[in-house]
């Protein structure tokens, strides 16, 4: 597995959520993506540029385009040096939530995922990794 | 500030979401709309998200707490146009639009709010909002 390129998109604000949305699109497109499988990365992408922002006190975003042989996926690369996530496992819950939200954010952007991955360390910042290859 | 345009057509409020919203924009929406349904009295409130390419678990929630609120304040609240791979997106993220009323496009929600209002009418005093 290669990486074709890459981008980092700085994770501040809300509206820095709505620009990470824009280019996160603009790669969906050019890795080839359908019209459903462009909405799910964007989608997942704004649920965890989010999660970036409101809990993680910022960070940023690092778009990776991938080549798997004949296969073309993107890699979305989430990190912050924010409290950390004390339990993964309860964080990826559907309705846990620590926050205002609906508790959907982590949980339901692995679902939209080929592969998902948290890293975190309490008191260190956390590392979120989405995945996901076309077809 | 920037904010989203809110129409005013007889007894109904229309709303065209056209911009990708950050999360302030949706949440100025909401308060808006709300006090517009008290100062009109409105009887309906129509959004249109036939723009939106992206509807994540916060407008959804953005559109939940409109249709509660609505209905609340005596308005019904139908969210029109919502495009496939956005509603595909939405239930694999765990998101039904509970108690929200949906149509396919603008036209359908505006006689599925006439139809709304006119049994309302008959039945008296608004009082079927549960």
């Amino acid at each position: 597995m290669v990486a074709t390129g890459c981008e980092t998109v700085p994770l501040r604000s809300g509206e820095d959520v709505v620009i990470a949305r824009q280019v996160v699109r603009r790669w969906a497109l050019e890795t080839g993506f359908s019209l459903v499988d462009q909405t799910k990365v964007v989608t997942a992408a704004s649920e965890l540029a989010r999660n970036t922002v409101t809990h993680g006190a910022g960070g940023k975003l690092t778009i990776e385009g991938l080549q798997n042989g004949h296969r073309k996926g993107l890699r979305l690369i989430f990190e912050d040096q924010g409290p950390g996530i004390p339990d993964v496992n309860r964080a990826l819950q559907d309705g846990y939530t620590t926050g205002t939200g609906l508790g959907l954010g982590l949980g339901g952007s692995k679902r939209l995922a080929s592969e998902f991955e948290v890293r975190t360390q309490v008191g260190q910042g956390t590392q979120v990794i989405f995945t996901r290859w076309k077809g | 500030m920037e904010r989203i345009p809110i129409l005013k057509m007889g007894d109904y409020l229309l709303v065209s979401i056209q911009v990708d919203m950050h999360d302030r924009l949706a949440l100025s929406l909401q308060d808006d709309l709300t006090d517009r349904i008290v100062k009109s009295q409105a009887k309906g409130v129509l959004i249109d998200i036939s723009s939106l390419e992206v509807v994540d678990s916060f407008i959804g929630r953005m559109l939940g707490n409109i249709a509660a609120m609505s209905r609340i304040l005596d308005a019904n609240t139908i969210v029109v146009g919502m495009r496939p791979a956005v509603a595909i997106t939405l239930v694999e993220l765990g998101l039904s639009l509970k108690g929200v009323s949906t149509a396919l496009n603008v036209e359908k929600g505006m006689s599925l709010l006439e139809q709304q209002t006119a049994k309302r009418k008959v039945i008296g005093n608004g009082r079927n909002g549960l």
